[in-house]
Formats: structure tokens, C-alpha cells, sequence
């Protein structure tokens, strides 16, 4: 139900490989695939209608480039697409102009205001700002204590709220102490409210009258499916908000909510919410966000992430062992050490495109810490001769590597056959273009190779 | 559907005389800690046996304004419904009415046949209900195969049949449709779900139902984590005047469970309902963090707990299919609520939850005062599906 796109895409073009042009006809079923995958996500039913037109438009008459596949060159240019209309480049808060500057946080219930308030908070005291935090919610019970405590865990001054004070009231207060006190920064945490609540609508309108905040932050669940479209628009229309915080983005939502959202404010995402902890605020990134509402994973991040603690002459050499095919056991070992540098397996393997469908099934193969640690072990408790050549461990070998390493020889005779797949496919890969050499790498769209 | 409230109740009659004297013998905590908060002095329901034999209550809306203190007796009372979800959606939503107005079936009015504009315009309405692709795809390609064999002619006929299909995805339920509450000792509900769907707030709503039905109910803080959750609980707790038993914040939240256990068979409590940190489905240590939550309550009551509630929001795309999917994996999942559904969204994810894992919905939430609960009615639910919203 929910594969890759690109393998759908491939299926889709079998027939039409090695032909010149996409035409409307040849990408019909095409866009219906793209049409499936962009509903899946939870894009806005008529967003994902107008996206299809638009892309449908740029892609007739492309011609296929040699070292794409049809499907690949769809891809691409549903790719490009989507990042233009996520936002293109990120945007920065505006933290200029009149002092002090104040940041006003609206968006539904248990979207996320209070925590994200928080995280702000934190990411601007670390840029050197004297952020105030005031906590604009006397409906929801605890709401202002709940901002208190953040407070108090990053160190940042919070206002002391009452819930006999109205809202409105609050924030003018807390713009005449944050101006005698030198806070530079107010983070106004409104309280959740439905887009169709007039009553409360207003209430945010006349605070917004009232201290006139340079910054509207409307926080939205990534979560959200294709209502979407009706909430973003509505606090838009009353409140010109300035710019999105995506929430919830560390779990596996695709988050076609921000492409919805964007369509219909035209506002920029400038933070993405990735964790319960204070430090988990992101900068957005559309292009990451494009393949995942693609089902494509967040490809960009893992080969960041590989690039950031591959030592890059290693990462040479090895590919030169790779071309010619003397990729040894003692690479293997190295290759365990730098994934284990990574992070967690789970951190690494959520990354990978499919995977979170995957984890789902319930005996699908888990992570291993502890199969990795053991493959290190037999690996080094080889010889250097055999390491350089497998083909001479034998039975008795394989009988020392084991009480060596404080295995079973079966536990030997699987790293070893894991590592003879690892050649052969290896020897296999040799010679197509982009996929090992990394030489053609960066021009291809993101999470498009097919491993 | 508020058939378990009247099982219960019947059976509850002739017991107590006073329930509220057990709690006036509360007046000292036994012990230190866990720290018992909540108001001691329980407001006398005595007026509850009265309640059930009264005829309907009145359909007078509830004044938005009302204060929890001096809440209507009638209004709430269980065992009937004082007015349809959507006469009190209509109250609440009076203003944005000319902005959002509801066309009801407007679709299948006026129109004698079935074409392709009527079929595309379905896929619409159901897609932007969050009933999700695959779903809408296959209800409608039935429709087209029954259109073919001549089986389906006007669309009066096709909408019935398509209502009939979603209403047999959401009955059709593997486990008990009511809560099913033990012969003996407390009712353990434990309440699990995604950050910010509104656990703590349906707790509140679900203990002002059973004290309703002058039932004794314990609340129990196992969300250590989350700032001010814990206070967030008590206010709750306060409004209901229903004890909570809490620790500090951080502290083990299957140690708060383990103590509150004792504590509810120990003054003999009728309803507990556990209240979990909110977490992400995809994030292990946190699932089984709540496993073992269960494991302890299941070690001190057996069979407890009696309910797994999961707590969804109506706002919540397909992603609420993932989440139902893990939740259930980890602690199975014994009924649904669906919250917020006094905003513009549907809901239409749960029909795919309920399909596929079988898992009954008891409640719906629609507001955020004490009787913004209401028990789920398949028939209202499948109408509003199918009902389009204008002025977007």
C-alpha cells in the first residue's frame, strides 16, 4: 500500500523505457500514481489537483535523458516542484525593526504552541537575545504553569500570568515589563482555539491590535490530514499570520499538511518541531520535507549525516577498492565502526525510505546494536590473511574464529555470507553510473537511486 | 449506547444509599505520599435515582459561559441524550454558520442519474473527510462494477449504499461495543494516544459521566513527563471533585500506578482512569514504557486494566492509522474516542482504524467543558461524512 514511489513510477513506465518524449498520454497514469502517493500523505484533496495540472504542464514534452528512467525524470520533476512550492529557500525569523520584538504563537489545541514556545525561547536566548516568555492561556488548565516550568528549565524569565486577567491584558503587561526590564524578545503563547471559535478568533485579533507582533507563528501538527487547508486559512484570513512551525515532525507522518498549508497561506515554514525535548526545534527544510511527503524518506539527512563522520579519504579509498573489487573484511570492519559512529541503528534506519512501514510488521528484522558488536568481533579475531582473503577460511578456521571471538561458528559462517553477498552485489553495482563512484551523485534527485 | 451506564447503574441502585458518605470518610490521606489531592467534601449526588426516570432531558442549550461549579444536574445526565451532536455542534458554531454553512446531501439532490461528475464529486467530499485514497478508491469502484451490472441506477439508491458500507466498517467490532465494567473491584481505564489529542481534557469529560452516575472515581497522574501535566490532572480532578493521586514530576510513572492501585482497592473505588504521557508511536522506549505501565496495573488487579483507551484526534490525517496500529501492538487497544470534532474535520481516518484492527469507538469529544462528551452514534457519524462544507 504504501511503496515506494519510485518503484511505482518504475512500474508504471516498463513499457515506455528508451522512448523519447513524455507526452500526455505516456505520463497519464503517471500522475495518477503521483495523485495516490501526494493523497497519502495527506496533501488537500483539490492542493493535490492543481499540483498534478501544474506538473503535468512542465513535464510534456520533456525529453528523457539518458541516465534517467522515465520514471526517475517524473520523479525529478515532481521533486523540483514540490521544494519551489514549499518554500524554495528557508526563511529566518524577523528579529529587526522595533524593539522589542514580539513573537505570538496561535494555532488549534494540542498542536504544539507551549512546547514550541519553549524551544524558541532556548534557540534565541543561544543567539544572544533576552527572550520573555508570557503565557497567554487562562483557559486550558495548567497551561501557564506548563509555560513556568520551561521557563525555569531554560532560564528564561516567564510573565506572571493570572487566569483572572484577560488575554489582551496580559500581553500589554507584558510589553511594559519586558521594556523596563531590557527583554528584547516576547514569545506570546496563545491559548489553542478552534478556527471556527468567532469568540476566541477575536480575542486573538484584539491582542494582535494591541501590541502589534511582528511575528505571527501559526504551529500546525504535521499530523494533520485535509482539514488542513481550512484551519491554515482561517487564522490566515483573521490574523495575516507570517510564517508556519510545523510540529510533531519525528514521527512517521509524510506531513503533506505543510504543502497544503503553504498552498493556502502562502507563508513561509520556518521551524519544524522534531522532538519533546527543548532543543528539538529544526530549521525547515523543503527539500527534505518534499521527499518525504513523496514516501521517499529522508535521504538528504542520512547522507548528510554519513558525510558529517565518513572520513573522506577513507570514503576514497574505499570506493577505489570498490572499483577494483578488493573490498576486504577489514573494510567491512571499518564500515561497522563508521555506521556505529552514526548514531543508533534505529536513528539511522529511520531514515531510510520504506523503513517506517516496515518496522511496523511485527517480526520484521529489528535493529541490531548486538549483531554488529558480534560481526566486529569475528571480523577481528581473523587473521590479516584471511581477512584479505575469505575464500581460505576453512572449517577449522571458522571453529577458531568462533571461540575467538566467543561465538558460534554459525554466527562466522553468517558474517561471512553476508559479507560474499556484499561483493557480489557489489560487483554487480560496478559499472552503472552514479551508484558507486559517487560521481554523478549530487546531480540526481534525491532518493531516487534504487540503492 | 450508554447501555453500560444503565447495566451499571441498575445494579448500583439498591448498594448505595449515600455513595458520597464513602468519601466523607476520606478526610485524612493514609499516607504521605503518594499525595492524595482533590476535594474531599464531595457534592451529594443524591438527585441521580431520580435522574434516570426523568423523561428526556430538555434540549436548552448549555450557556457557554457556565462555570463548572454550577453545572445544570440535568443536562448531562447519562442515559439519554439531552440533544443530538449536531444540534449542539449548531449551538456552538452559530456565528461561523454564514461562513461555514453545512450543505446537507445537496449532491444528490436534483440529480437522476449517476454520472461521472456525481462520482468525482463523491471522491471529493469522502477524500476531504480524511477517509484516506484506498478506501474511497475501492468504495467507489464497487459502486462503478454495481453501475455496470445495471444493480445501481439513481444516486438516492448509491448513497444509501455507500452509507450502509462505511456504517458495516465502523460496528464491526471484534471486541465488546460497551465498556464492559467487572462484577467486583474498580474499573481500571488507562488512557493512551499521541501528543496533544486531548487525553487529559476526556478524562475530565469521562469521570464527570461516572460521577454522574454517582460512581466513585480515582484519578491517577502516570504523566510524569510533560510540564505541568500533573497540575493540569488536578484541575480536572478539582472541577470533578474526584480525588488524583500524583508523585512529583519525573518521577517513575509505573510507580504512580502501582501505589494508586493500592489505594483504589484499599477505599474500594469503582472507576479508576489512568492518565499516560502523550508520546509518538514510532518511539520505542516511550511504547514500552507504557507496556510496562499495563503490566504493573495487571499485577496488582487482574485483568486490570479493563479498558485501553486510545485517544485520537479528528484532525489527524492518515498518520492516526499508524498510530491505532502501534498503540494496539503495544497495549491493545480496547475502544477509541475521537476528539475535537467540533472543528471542520471529520474524522474519516477512524472508519479505516475500525476496519482494519476491529477496535469500537465509545466517545466522541466536541468541546472543552465537562459534558463536551458525547457516546459515539455510528448513523450521526456516517451523516456527517457525508455532508459537504461550503465556503471554503
Amino acid at each position: 500500500m504504501f511503496e515506494n514511489l519510485t518503484d511505482r513510477l518504475e512500474g508504471v513506465f516498463k513499457k515506455l523505457r528508451g522512448h523519447g518524449k513524455l507526452t500526455e498520454e505516456n505520463i497519464q497514469d503517471a500522475m495518477g500514481e503521483v495523485r495516490m502517493a501526494l493523497l497519502e500523505a495527506d496533501v488537500n484533496f483539490n492542493v493535490v489537483k492543481q499540483f498534478i495540472a501544474t506538473v503535468t504542464e512542465k513535464a510534456v514534452g520533456v525529453e528523457v535523458s539518458q541516465a534517467l528512467s522515465p520514471g526517475q525524470q517524473i520523479i525529478k520533476i515532481v521533486h523540483e516542484e514540490l521544494v519551489a512550492l514549499l518554500g524554495g529557500n528557508t526563511e529566518q525569523i524577523r528579529l529587526d525593526g522595533r524593539q522589542p520584538v514580539i513573537i505570538m504563537m496561535a494555532g488549534l489545541q494540542g498542536s504544539g504552541k507551549t512546547t514550541t514556545s519553549g524551544k524558541l525561547a532556548r534557540m534565541l536566548k543561544e543567539k544572544g537575545r533576552r527572550p520573555y516568555l508570557v503565557p497567554a492561556d487562562v483557559y486550558r488548565p495548567a497551561a501557564i504553569e506548563q509555560l513556568q516550568i520551561l521557563g525555569g528549565k531554560i532560564d528564561v524569565p516567564v510573565h506572571p500570568s493570572t487566569t483572572e486577567t484577560k488575554p489582551v491584558d496580559i500581553c500589554r503587561q507584558a510589553v511594559a515589563v519586558a521594556r523596563a526590564k531590557n527583554y528584547d524578545t516576547l514569545i506570546i503563547d496563545t491559548a489553542g482555539r478552534l478556527h471556527v471559535d468567532e469568540l476566541l478568533m477575536g480575542e486573538l485579533k484584539e491582542i494582535q491590535a494591541a501590541i502589534r507582533p511582528s511575528e505571527v507563528l501559526f504551529v500546525a501538527d504535521a499530523m494533520t490530514g485535509q482539514d488542513a487547508v481550512t484551519v491554515a486559512g482561517k487564522f490566515n484570513e483573521d490574523l495575516e499570520i507570517t510564517g508556519v512551525v510545523l510540529t510533531k515532525m519525528e514521527g512517521d507522518a509524510r506531513g503533506g499538511a505543510a504543502l497544503s498549508i503553504k498552498n493556502v497561506t502562502g507563508k513561509p515554514i520556518k521551524f519544524t518541531g522534531v522532538g519533546e525535548g527543548l532543543d528539538a526545534l529544526e530549521i525547515f527544510h523543503p527539500d527534505r520535507t518534499a521527499s518525504r511527503i513523496l514516501g521517499m524518506g529522508d535521504v538528504l539527512t542520512l547522507i548528510e549525516k554519513a558525510e558529517a563522520v565518513v572520513d573522506k579519504k577513507k570514503a576514497d579509498k574505499l570506493i577505489n577498492k570498490l572499483r577494483q573489487n578488493t573490498f576486504t573484511l577489514e573494510d567491512f570492519l571499518d564500515q561497522i565502526q563508521q555506521i556505529k559512529k552514526m548514531g543508533s541503528l534505529e536513528q539511522i534506519m529511520a531514515m531510510i525510505p520504506g523503513i517506517n512501514k516496515l518496522k511496523q510488521l511485527k517480526d520484521a528484522p529489528q535493529p541490531n546494536e548486538k549483531e554488529l558488536s558480534k560481526t566486529e568481533a569475528i571480523i577481528r579475531s581473523m587473521t590479516r590473511k584471511e581477512r584479505h582473503n575469505y575464500a581460505i577460511i576453512n572449517t577449522s578456521r571458522r571453529q577458531r574464529i568462533a571461540s575467538g571471538s566467543g561465538t558460534d561458528v554459525a554466527d562466522v559462517n553468517r558474517v561471512i555470507k553476508s559479507y560474499s553477498t556484499m561483493l557480489k552485489m557489489m560487483q554487480k553495482m560496478r559499472g552503472k553510473p552514479g551508484l558507486i563512484t559517487g560521481q554523478k551523485r549530487r546531480k540526481l534527485p534525491k532518493g531516487l537511486r534504487k540503492n | 449506547m450508554l447501555g453500560w451506564f444503565k447495566k451499571k447503574f441498575g445494579k448500583k441502585e439498591e448498594q448505595i444509599p449515600a455513595p458520597d458518605q464513602e468519601h466523607l470518610d476520606q478526610t485524612e490521606p493514609d499516607q504521605a505520599e503518594p499525595s492524595l489531592t482533590g476535594d474531599i467534601s464531595l457534592e451529594p449526588p443524591p438527585l441521580i435515582l431520580e435522574d434516570t426516570q426523568e423523561p428526556p432531558a430538555s434540549i436548552e442549550p448549555l450557556p457557554q459561559t457556565s462555570s463548572f461549579s454550577d453545572l445544570p444536574k440535568k443536562e448531562a445526565s447519562p442515559g439519554k441524550k439531552s440533544s443530538s451532536m449536531f444540534q449542539r455542534l449548531s449551538e456552538r458554531l452559530t456565528k461561523t454558520k454564514e461562513s461555514l454553512v453545512y450543505r446537507i446531501d445537496t449532491l444528490f439532490l436534483g440529480k437522476k442519474e449517476i454520472d461521472k461528475e456525481l462520482l468525482d464529486d463523491l471522491e471529493e467530499i469522502l477524500i476531504t473527510a480524511d477517509l484516506g485514497i484506498n478506501t474511497v478508491q475501492e468504495l467507489l469502484d464497487e459502486a462503478r462494477r454495481k453501475l455496470k451490472r445495471k444493480e445501481l441506477s439513481d444516486p438516492q439508491t448509491l448513497k444509501k449504499v455507500l452509507k450502509e458500507k462505511i456504517r458495516s466498517f465502523i460496528t464491526e467490532s471484534d471486541r465488546p461495543a460497551e465498556l464492559v465494567m467487572p462484577d467486583k473491584g474498580p474499573f481500571i481505564i488507562m488512557v493512551v494516544g499521541v501528543n496533544g489529542v486531548g487525553k487529559t481534557t476526556t478524562i475530565g469529560k469521562i469521570t464527570h459521566k461516572f460521577t454522574n452516575a454517582g460512581q466513585s472515581v480515582l484519578l491517577v497522574a502516570a504523566d510524569t513527563f510533560r510540564a505541568a501535566a500533573v497540575a493540569q490532572l488536578k484541575i480536572w480532578g478539582e472541577r470533578n471533585n474526584v480525588q488524583v493521586v500524583s508523585q512529583h514530576e519525573g518521577a517513575d510513572p509505573s510507580s504512580v500506578v502501582y501505589d494508586a492501585m493500592d489505594i483504589a482497592l484499599a477505599k474500594n473505588y469503582d472507576v479508576v482512569i489512568v492518565d499516560t504521557a502523550g508520546r509518538l508511536h514510532t518511539q520505542v522506549n516511550l511504547m514500552e514504557e507504557l507496556k510496562k505501565i499495563k503490566r504493573v496495573i495487571g499485577k496488582k488487579i487482574a485483568d486490570a486494566p479493563h479498558e485501553v483507551m486510545l485517544i485520537l484526534d479528528a484532525t489527524t490525517g492518515q498518520n492516526a492509522i499508524s498510530q491505532a496500529k502501534l498503540f494496539n501492538a503495544t497495549v491493545d487497544i480496547t475502544g477509541l474516542t475521537l476528539t475535537k470534532l467540533d472543528g471542520t474535520a471529520k474524522g474519516g481516518i477512524v472508519v479505516n482504524i475500525c476496519r482494519e484492527l476491529k477496535i469500537p469507538i465509545r466517545f466522541i469529544g466536541i468541546g472543552e467543558q465537562l459534558e463536551d462528551l458525547r457516546d459515539f452514534d455510528p448513523n450521526e457519524f456516517v451523516e456527517a461524512l457525508f455532508q459537504e462544507k461550503e465556503g471554503r
